[in-house]
């Protein structure tokens, strides 16, 4: 067994270890110190929503889950494995891009500004990683990639080019481009913020069914709404540290700290 | 009130269709009469003057040398040098991008030194001077064979393969290679600028979902950088057909402006020579604006309409899919 710095804890947890935990995360840009000492778990099939002010930290948390940012301080891991690191001889030492790569797969993200491919179709957006990633046989990814469009409602648009896709559609193709992967694990920035308030609803249904299936979420948000009737847990951040957390209707119904009452009141003036 | 206007009114209280005079342009027929005129001129004077030869230029355009120089020395040396040059410059470009500091300077390296000699002077020189330097090109199996054979006092100085530079020097090959390493230079700013254009959170995506930094860029940032990177490269292409004019300079004779200016100078009909090249550079360059324009809409792929081949093409592929 290694030592107690790179094995997955396991004291806490309902459900046994859990497939998120975050301890003591640090992360500065530049010497400024954005991430001052995260603690989190998320267990399987929890949904956990982020809320906190803008600049608190929210989004570098979720990129430092999938190493789309280094974290400076603290161990993340997903699923008993340590992110980004190993330890080899009693030394931690950084993965190689192949390894880092091979634990992102695991984890599916979706992001504020859809990012998906402009010059595949929808499709080809969908099978891409299965294909080129994982070398899934070209048949089979497209059978797949035609039940996950048919999954977020999207089965009469395989063909359409992104920039034929109002923002609603396309943040539905990109949802089903991340389970295209099957991870553990999703990890939602902002979803619906770049999208008219009318294209919202599509895409938190389809994001509460994938709720409903079990999948194990962390989810940025506004959606006051979304966090109340799906999240299990709330965790509120502000100024790189998590101030309060809890389950929905205690953090958003009876928030117990002030700087979370500020925020809420913001959000519904 | 006009009586238009009253009938409009009977019919309906809101607007209908516009029937509206469209905008007059008086310019545009002043500029027509003055093109026309000018137009009328050059052509007339084309006609009368007997000193253009037409005639004898169409002659000289199918002469067998003029011919063979067209074939190797234009069109072969284009396309060979774009090709290195594109190549090469893709790689250079990537390699001024990289995190790697020795990469990068590299990168930089090489395109300010290609970037800073003419042309001439670079085929020039790899014509005479690179055979004075390095007569005989040795390629062994190891960096510094020859010397290392030495060294070890071996019989045999452990070359594999003999290049004697001096016959290659004033080839079409050496020819091709120089005008490729001058192109990679401007090719790597080109691609670099394509690259930079592409939006990153296209790579971020891509890595979210796992691939790794080779497949990124072949497969989502290339392909992306390509809309961007094209019609400069059309643009570069066009001009490369006229530097192969250089390439006399090698020297090679092989080449079409030498050889129509051979045989102007020999028969004494200059102009007609003139008229000759220029008319077969003119029908390249057109024939390249072509494939340019096809090889645009290929890039373009989901940034504007389909084309409808590409649509049907698509749906046959999902029938096909839809059937296993
Ligand atoms: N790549 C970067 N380089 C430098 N500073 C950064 C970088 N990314 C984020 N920051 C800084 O880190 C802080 C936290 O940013 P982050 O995007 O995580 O906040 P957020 O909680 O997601 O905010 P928002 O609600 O506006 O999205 C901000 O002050 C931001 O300026
Ligand atoms: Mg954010």
């Amino acid at each position: 067994m290694s030592t107690a710095t790179t094995t997955s804890p396991t004291t806490a947890g309902q459900s046994g270890a859990p497939l998120v935990r975050a301890v003591n995360v640090h992360k500065a840009f530049h010497g400024n110190e954005v991430l001052k000492g995260i603690d989190m778990d998320v267990h399987t099939g929890e949904v956990v929503c982020l809320l906190g002010p803008s600049g608190s930290g929210k989004t570098t948390f979720l990129r430092c889950i999938n190493q789309l940012e280094s974290i400076d301080g603290g161990r993340i891991w997903v699923d008993g494995e340590l992110v980004g690191l190993e330890e080899k001889g009693g030394r931690l030492h950084r993965l190689g891009e192949k390894q880092i790569a091979a634990q992102r797969r695991e984890i599916g993200m979706v992001f504020q500004r859809f990012n998906l491919f402009p010059h595949m179709t929808a499709l080809e957006n969908i099978m891409e990683a299965p294909v080129h990633v994982k070398g899934v046989g070209k048949s089979e990814a497209r059978a797949r990639a035609l039940e996950l469009l048919e999954l977020v409602g999207l089965s009469d648009k395989p063909q359409a080019f992104p920039a034929q896709l109002s923002g609603g559609q396309q943040q539905r193709v990109a949802i089903a481009r991340a389970l295209a992967m099957q991870p553990k694990l999703m990890l939602f920035d902002e979803p619906t913020s770049a999208l008219d308030p009318e294209l919202v609803g599509e895409v938190l249904k389809v994001m509460r069914s994938l709720a409903d299936t079990g999948m194990t979420m962390i989810v940025v948000t506004h959606e006051m709404g979304f966090a109340r009737d799906v999240a299990d847990r709330v965790v509120f951040m502000d100024g790189g540290v998590v101030v309060e957390q809890g389950p929905a209707k205690d953090v958003i119904g009876n928030p117990q700290h002030e700087r979370t009452r500020t925020f809420l009141k913001r959000m519904h003036a | 009130m006009t009586p238009v206007s009253d009938d409009t009114r009977t019919h309906t209280d809101r607007p209908g269709a516009i029937d509206a005079r469209p905008v007059r342009h008086p310019g545009r027929w002043v500029a027509l009469a003055v093109i026309a005129v000018l137009a009328a001129m050059l052509i007339s004077s084309f006609v009368t003057n007997p000193n253009w030869g037409f005639a004898k230029a169409l002659k000289i355009m199918n002469y067998n040398p003029v011919l063979e120089g067209l074939l190797k020395g234009t069109i072969i040396a284009t396309v060979g040098s774009m090709i290195i040059g594109v190549i090469l410059g893709v790689i250079v470009g990537i390699m001024r991008l990289s995190d790697n500091p020795v990469l990068s300077a590299v990168g930089f390296l090489y395109t300010w030194f290609f970037r800073g000699i003419p042309r001439l002077v670079l085929i020039a020189m790899l014509g005479t001077g690179v055979g004075f330097l390095y007569p005989k090109l040795d390629i062994g199996p190891l960096p510094f064979s020859q010397q290392l054979a030495q060294w070890l006092g071996l019989s045999n100085d452990l070359t594999v393969f003999s290049l004697d530079v001096n016959q290659f020097s004033s080839t079409l090959m050496m020819g091709i290679i120089g005008l490729g390493l001058s192109e990679a230079a401007y090719m790597a700013e080109i691609a670099r600028g394509g690259i930079l254009s592409v939006d990153p959170g296209q790579r971020e995506a891509a890595q979210a979902l796992g691939m790794s930094g080779g497949k990124i860029m072949r497969r989502i940032v290339l392909p992306q950088a390509m809309r961007v990177i094209i019609p400069p490269t059309g643009n570069e292409t066009i001009a490369m057909v006229k530097d192969t004019s250089l390439l006399s300079a090698l020297p090679l004779t092989t080449e079409l402006f030498f050889q129509t200016n051979a045989v102007g100078t020999r028969t004494l009909q200059i102009m007609p020579s003139f008229v000759a090249a220029t008319a077969w550079y003119l029908i390249i360059t057109s024939v390249l604006m072509v494939g340019q324009y096809f090889l645009e809409r290929r890039f373009g792929r989901g940034f504007g309409q389909p084309s409808a081949r590409q649509a049907k093409k698509a749906q046959a592929l999902l029938a096909a899919g839809s059937q296993h």
